[in-house]
C-alpha cells in the first residue's frame, strides 16, 4: 500500500515537471521568474511572478513573525505550567483550531477581518497582505502549538530536575533547560507552520485581494498559490501552461521546506 | 484488498452493462465551439437536450468567441457561439448570427451609496483610475474601491469591452466569483463591482445606467447598455445536420428560455 502513495507523488511531480516547463521556456526563465508584470489575458501577455513570488515569501515571513512566538509561548504554558484541566481544554481547543477548514478560515476573514482593518486603519479597502497574514498566522498555531508541546513534553524529567536542585527557579529552568533540549523539535515545529502558511490558498484568496501588485502591507496582493487557483477555471491555451510552471516553483518551495523539515528530524533522531 | 478490488470490478461491470437506451428520435452529434462567458448557458442547454434526446451526443469546446466564429466558418463545428455581434466582415464570409439570449451586467455598489445613477462614459473613468473619489461623482468623500473579476473571466470580459476599458482597469480586488464580488461590495460602502444581473442580490444596489436601471426588461428592450449578447453563428450556405438544426430550433424556442434564465441570462425567445 506504501507504494501507492509513493506512485502518487511521482507521477505528481512528473506531470508538473511535463507540464510546467514548456511555458517557462517559452517566456524565458529570467522573464518569468523576475518579471514584475502579470498580465496573463492582454492582447501582448506578461507573464512576470516576481510580485507573486515576493507575496508569498512576505506573507509566510509574516505570518511566522507573529504565529510563532504566540505558539511557542502557549506550547511552553501548555507543557510545563498550566495545570491538568486547563491543559485539557487548550488542548481541545487547538485541536479543533486544526480541524477548521480553510474555507471557513476565509469567510471568518472576508467578513470580519478585511472590514475591520478598513474600519481600524481607516484606508478605503481591508483587503490586503496584512489580513492575509493574519489568517495564516491563526492558520499555523495548532501545527506549531502540537509539535512544539510533543517535543517540550519528551524532555526527561531528569534533565529539569538537575536544573531545579542547583537552584534554578521553575522559569529558568523552562527556557534554559527544557526549550534548549527540545529546539530541533521546535524548529521542526516552525519549519511545518511556514508549509502549511506557505501552501494555503482558498483561506489566503478570500481575503487578499488578488491584484497582482508587488507587495505591500496594506495593498491588494497575490499569492503564488492563489495565482493558480483564480485563474485556471477559465484559462487557455500558454496562459494555461503558466500557471503551470506557477505550481512548479510553489512545489519547488514546499520541496525545499519539506527538506528543511528532513534536516531537522533527523538531527533529533542522530542525538 | 482482494475482495475490494473484486467489488470495484464487479461494479465497474454492473455501470457499463447498462445499456444506453436510445429512446429519442434524433442521434447524432452537436458541436459547439466558442465564447467561455456562455459557459453556463450552453451547458445547461446542452445538458437537458442530452436528456431529451439519448440519441445525441453534445459537445462544446469553450475557446473565446473569435475562435469559435472561425471555427464555424472553417467548419470545425456544428454551431460557433460569441458573446459579441458578428462584424461586418464576418457576415461577408456568409456567417449568420442568431441571438439566443442577453446577458446583462449590473454595476452594483453598497446601498449605504448614496451615488445611483452613473453614465456609460463615467464608469470607463472610474474603473481606468481617472476618477478616484466618491465625491466627484455625487457621493461621499471616500476613495472609490474597484472590485473586479479574475483574468479570463467572461463578466469581466464582457464588461471591459463594453465600458472599452480593456487592460487598463485599476482593480484593487479580483474575485474569483460573482458572489465573492457581491459579499464584497455589501461588505464596503466605497466598493463598486460588477456581476451578472440574474445574480445581483438586495444586499447591494444595482445602479442605474444612463438613467435606465438594469432589469430584464431594460436589457431586452436594448435601453440597459451594459450587456451582450450570447450569439450562435451557423452558415448561411450551408444546412446543419439534423441533431445540430433540432438543437438550434429548440434553444431559440420557448421551451428552453426556462433554462437560459435559470443559467443566469435573458432569453431572447419571446
Amino acid at each position: 500500500m506504501g507504494l501507492i502513495t509513493v506512485g502518487f507523488v511521482l507521477l505528481i511531480t512528473v506531470y508538473l515537471v511535463i507540464s510546467g516547463i514548456p511555458a517557462i521556456g517559452e517566456i524565458g526563465i529570467i522573464n518569468f521568474l523576475f518579471g514584475t508584470k502579470w498580465a496573463s489575458t492582454a492582447s501582448e501577455p506578461s507573464f512576470g511572478i516576481l510580485p507573486f513570488i515576493l507575496t508569498s515569501i512576505y506573507g509566510t515571513a509574516g505570518a511566522i513573525i507573529i504565529g510563532v512566538p504566540i505558539g511557542f509561548m502557549s506550547s511552553v504554558y501548555l507543557a510545563k505550567m498550566a495545570n491538568k484541566k486547563v491543559k485539557t481544554v487548550i488542548e481541545n481547543a487547538v485541536s479543533l483550531l486544526a480541524g477548521i477548514p480553510s474555507v471557513v478560515y476565509g469567510l471568518v476573514g472576508m467578513m470580519v477581518l478585511v472590514p475591520g482593518i478598513r474600519k481600524i486603519f481607516h484606508i478605503p479597502d481591508g483587503a490586503s497582505l496584512f489580513a492575509a497574514i493574519i489568517v495564516l498566522s491563526v492558520m499555523i498555531l495548532p501545527s506549531i502549538i502540537k509539535v512544539s508541546l510533543t517535543a517540550l513534553e519528551a524532555v526527561p524529567k531528569d534533565y529539569e530536575d538537575a536544573s531545579l536542585a542547583l537552584g534554578a527557579t521553575p522559569v529558568e529552568t523552562y527556557f534554559r533547560v527544557s526549550v534548549p533540549a527540545a529546539k530541533s523539535g521546535i524548529a521542526a515545529a516552525v519549519v511545518l507552520g511556514v508549509g502549511r502558511a506557505i501552501g494555503e490558498a482558498m483561506a489566503v484568496m478570500m481575503v487578499a485581494g488578488n491584484a497582482p501588485n508587488m507587495p505591500s502591507l496594506f495593498g491588494s496582493v497575490r499569492f503564488l498559490t492563489t495565482a493558480v487557483a483564480s485563474e485556471m477555471s477559465y484559462s487557455a491555451g500558454l496562459q494555461r501552461q503558466v500557471l503551470f510552471s506557477i505550481a512548479l516553483v510553489l512545489f519547488l518551495f514546499i520541496m525545499l521546506i519539506n527538506a528543511a523539515l528532513n534536516f531537522f528530524l533527523k538531527r533529533e533522531k542522530v542525538k | 484488498m482482494k475482495k475490494i478490488v473484486c467489488i470495484i470490478i464487479a461494479a465497474l461491470a454492473v455501470v457499463c452493462a447498462v445499456p444506453a437506451f436510445a429512446a429519442g428520435n434524433i442521434s447524432g452529434t452537436v458541436a459547439t465551439d466558442g465564447s467561455t462567458s456562455m459557459e453556463k448557458v450552453i451547458g445547461a442547454l446542452g445538458e437537458q437536450f442530452e436528456i431529451d434526446n439519448s440519441g445525441v451526443k453534445f459537445t462544446y469546446n469553450p475557446t473565446g468567441s473569435g475562435t469559435g466564429i472561425t471555427a464555424v466558418s472553417e467548419g470545425r463545428c456544428d454551431i460557433g457561439l460569441s458573446s459579441r455581434s458578428l462584424k461586418d466582415e464576418e457576415k461577408e464570409k456568409g456567417l449568420t448570427e442568431t441571438v439566443v439570449a442577453l446577458d446583462g451586467i449590473a454595476v452594483i455598489v453598497n446601498p449605504a451609496n448614496p451615488v445611483s445613477d452613473i453614465d456609460l462614459e463615467t464608469i470607463a473613468k472610474i474603473y481606468t483610475g481617472e476618477i478616484t473619489n466618491w465625491k466627484e461623482v455625487g457621493g461621499e468623500d471616500a476613495e472609490i474601491v474597484l472590485i473586479g473579476r479574475e483574468a479570463g473571466s467572461g463578466t469581466r470580459d464582457g464588461f471591459e469591452s463594453i465600458t472599452n476599458t480593456s487592460e487598463k482597469c485599476a482593480y484593487r480586488q479580483e474575485l474569483t466569483s460573482t458572489g465573492d464580488v457581491i459579499t464584497t461590495v455589501a461588505g464596503n460602502p466605497s466598493a463598486i463591482g460588477y456581476a451578472s444581473l440574474a445574480s445581483v442580490k438586495n444586499t447591494v444596489k444595482a445602479i442605474s445606467v444612463g438613467g435606465v436601471a438594469p432589469s430584464e426588461e431594460t436589457v431586452k428592450d436594448g435601453s440597459y447598455v451594459v450587456q451582450r449578447p450570447f450569439i450562435m453563428v451557423t452558415k448561411a450556405d450551408t444546412a446543419l445536420s439534423d441533431a445540430a438544426q433540432a438543437f438550434f430550433d429548440w434553444a431559440v424556442s420557448k421551451e428552453a428560455a426556462e433554462i437560459i434564465s435559470a443559467a443566469g441570462a435573458v432569453p431572447a425567445a419571446e
